[in-house]
């Protein structure tokens, strides 16, 4: 079987009906797009104070998300950071309910109970998003492990940024992932920021996540997270050997956020330039040149454009509608009864 | 009926509910093939396997991380946090994660698992390895807590734990693990949020848990014979969900309120029942309510020192016998 460095590096074939294939491509493509469109969305309402509380853009690092979504076959489980929205969008989740929470509406995935930082979808194998760093690997590790003990053919899936890769729980998740050898994979988002701070500064080796892989016997691999193709194509290699029982695997995926670290965030702290460089880098613009290059017609992609922007424009409008959630879902399911009696 | 240990009715409860379902699983540090540190898990291994009784790195992120992503898919793991103590290491998942995931989600996702852990002093290991962590779980929202003080309750409770649908904090006493009891044969499954009248009494009572159980009645007994007074001793058995009502009953019974707490007085359970009973039982009370804790430090090692700041019978029964003025 192909390493997942050989499938990465793979170059793509000649036509439209190479490995990936028109159907899949288009697919990776609108999933970039309604992530791109949903994220602006977001911030726009933010700056009208339609969108409360924090909220973490994935504007530039929609390629990861689309990459591991659309590879994943139905049953197999993300699990997301407080830098969801994308992930959560990438599975399918509807525009109109992740805005609906991002809003504090009754229309929200969880009617407002969670907020931004903690999407869940569990219909569509969103398994949550996780706001204390490094919480939920350990947590996809058990996932997996059920699969691995009920002979389920799913796999889990944890994304993360690289200031993750700092704090011991990675650690624990991967140690133990390698010695159960459980079918999870571990996708590092470097986007080279750990919050505010540059995480070259604060860490020991140049590649936050693929320079410890060797630590726990696992295959060091660091992809062009800005190419949905690259990305796509290393998460199908890593599907494939957690399927096979072969264990986890643990990918850098080197990308850049266009915004700050949150909605207080200016990100004044990033040189001059850098940002203009990784937007030639654009995912979307690259990808858009991608579909060109393999004779999408330009018609087809604006068609694309042009639906998903309608899409977001009636989640919009919709969630501006909604009310917000009552009152009565205060105390609703603290405990599996549905209340939240402690005493008797 | 036989007599068994605290700790073989451990394994004999872990035994009785992994024989039961399938989807019962077992996790922690030296519990499968070395029988666990405290020999309260000895011969599971063997009777269920490798895939069902799995040793872990010393990792307790790991450990409770993984027992909730397999109780978010499908299981019911038991996850053994060795000491209590190493919560500290882990709270993330106590805190934030298990009890808060069910309320955050809107009700898609859930979380039915057990940590049991060995719980509270009297082994001389030190301020690290000796604390009742009990009111650390006791605060948190979604949580239930559950701490039995012998070995019909721990397979009863254990149990009722194993099989409830929400995340459970079952404190085992480490100085109980030796203390004998009699046991029914057969299956036994007793129910969360139910406290106990262990001895009948109308002069006072008295309500503990754990440890402080088998204490508070040893005083009861004191305080019967040596000053005839006559005290109901309350086994609290789950801080969540508190039996309130039985504590209630039994003041307006006997008039009088005390606890007796491991853990340092500060917000130690006590303190809620206490505020329970003067909001709601005030004028059933000729008395203050008092509570007899582990005063606030941290324990230290050696056993002179240590046998002197946890409550004795000595203590609570001379403390009752003042209060109430004998």
């Amino acid at each position: 079987m192909a390493t997942a460095k050989d499938r990465a590096q793979a170059k793509a074939g000649s036509g439209l009906n190479d490995d990936i294939g028109e159907q899949k491509r288009l697919e990776l493509y609108r999933t970039q797009v309604v992530i791109r469109e949903a994220e602006q969305r977001a911030y726009d309402l933010f700056l009208q104070n339609l969108v409360k509380g924090t909220s973490h853009l994935s504007l530039g690092q929609e390629a990861v998300a689309a990459g591991f979504a659309v590879a994943m076959k139905k049953g197999d489980l993300s699990f997301c950071t407080y830098r969801g929205h994308a992930h959560t969008l990438a599975r399918g989740v509807s525009v109109e309910k992740v805005l609906g929470e991002l809003m504090q509406r009754d229309n929200g995935l969880m009617r407002g109970k969670g907020g931004s930082m903690h999407l869940t979808s569990a219909e569509h194998g969103v398994m949550g998003s996780y706001a204390i760093i490094g919480a939920h690997l350990p947590i996809a590790c058990g996932a997996a492990w059920r699969a691995q003990y009920k002979g389920e053919k799913d796999v889990s899936v944890c994304f993360f940024g690289d200031g993750t890769t700092n704090i011991g729980a990675f650690h624990e998740a991967l140690n133990f992932a390698a010695v159960w050898k459980l079918p999870v994979i571990f996708v590092c988002e470097n986007n080279l920021y750990m919050e505010y701070t540059p995480i070259s500064e604060v860490t020991a080796v140049p590649q936050p996540a693929a320079d410890r892989a060797s630590a726990y016997g696992l295959e060091r691999i660091v992809i062009d997270g800005n190419d949905a193709d690259v990305v796509y194509r290393t998460a199908q290699a890593a599907y494939d050997k957690a399927r096979a029982g072969d264990g986890p695997s643990l990918i850098e995926c080197l990308t850049y956020r266009h915004s700050g670290h949150s909605r207080a965030d200016p990100a004044k702290y990033r040189p001059e330039g850098e940002l203009d460089r990784w937007k030639l880098r654009d995912p979307i613009k690259i990808y858009r040149e991608r579909l060109l290059q393999f004779g999408v017609s330009d018609k087809a992609i604006a068609d694309i454009d042009a639906d998903v922007r309608k899409i977001v424009d009636e989640a919009t409008e919709a969630c501006k509608a909604a009310p917000p959630p009552p009152l009565d879902i205060i105390a609703t399911d603290v405990y599996a009864d549905g209340g939240w009696a402690w005493r008797n | 009926m036989a007599e068994l240990t605290y700790r073989d009715a451990v394994i004999r409860g872990i035994a009785q509910e992994m024989s039961r379902d399938p989807d019962v699983v077992f996790l922690g540090e030296d519990v499968a093939k070395a029988g666990g540190v405290f020999k309260a898990t000895v011969g599971l291994y063997e009777q269920f396997g490798p895939l069902r009784v799995r040793d872990t790195p010393i990792s307790e992120q790991a450990i409770l991380g993984a027992a909730m992503g397999a109780a978010m898919t499908g299981l019911k793991p038991i996850a053994e946090i060795m000491f209590s103590d190493f919560f500290a290491v882990c709270f993330d998942y106590i805190a934030n994660e298990f009890p808060k995931s069910r309320y955050m989600s809107n009700g898609q996702l859930k979380c039915p698992l057990v940590v049991r852990t060995g719980n509270g002093a009297g082994s001389r290991f030190g301020a690290q390895h000796s604390q009742s962590v009990e009111n650390w779980c006791m605060m948190i929202p979604g949580l239930k807590v559950v701490a039995p003080s012998n070995p019909r309750d721990v397979i009863g409770l254990l149990a009722a734990s194993v099989r409830d649908p929400d995340p459970v904090i079952f404190l085992e006493h480490k100085s109980l693990y030796a203390t004998k009891g009699e046991v029914p044969d057969g299956e036994i499954v007793d129910s969360l949020g139910t406290a106990k009248i262990l001895r009948p009494g109308k002069d006072a009572t008295i309500c503990a848990l754990a440890l402080m159980v088998p204490r508070a009645l040893a005083a009861a007994e004191k305080l019967k014979a040596e000053h005839g007074i006559d005290c109901e001793v309350v086994d609290v058995r789950s801080l969540v969900p508190l039996d309130t009502q039985t504590i209630l009953g039994s003041i307006a019974k006997t008039h009088r309120l005390f606890t007796v707490e491991e853990n340092p007085r500060l917000c130690g359970w006590g303190a809620e029942i206490v505020s329970i009973v003067a909001d709601e039982a005030f004028y059933d009370l000729d008395g203050p309510p008092v509570r007899i804790t582990t005063p606030h430090i941290p324990l230290p090692a050696a056993d002179i020192l240590e046998d002197v700041v946890l409550p004795t019978p000595d203590r609570i029964a001379e403390t009752v016998r003042r209060s109430l003025g004998s």
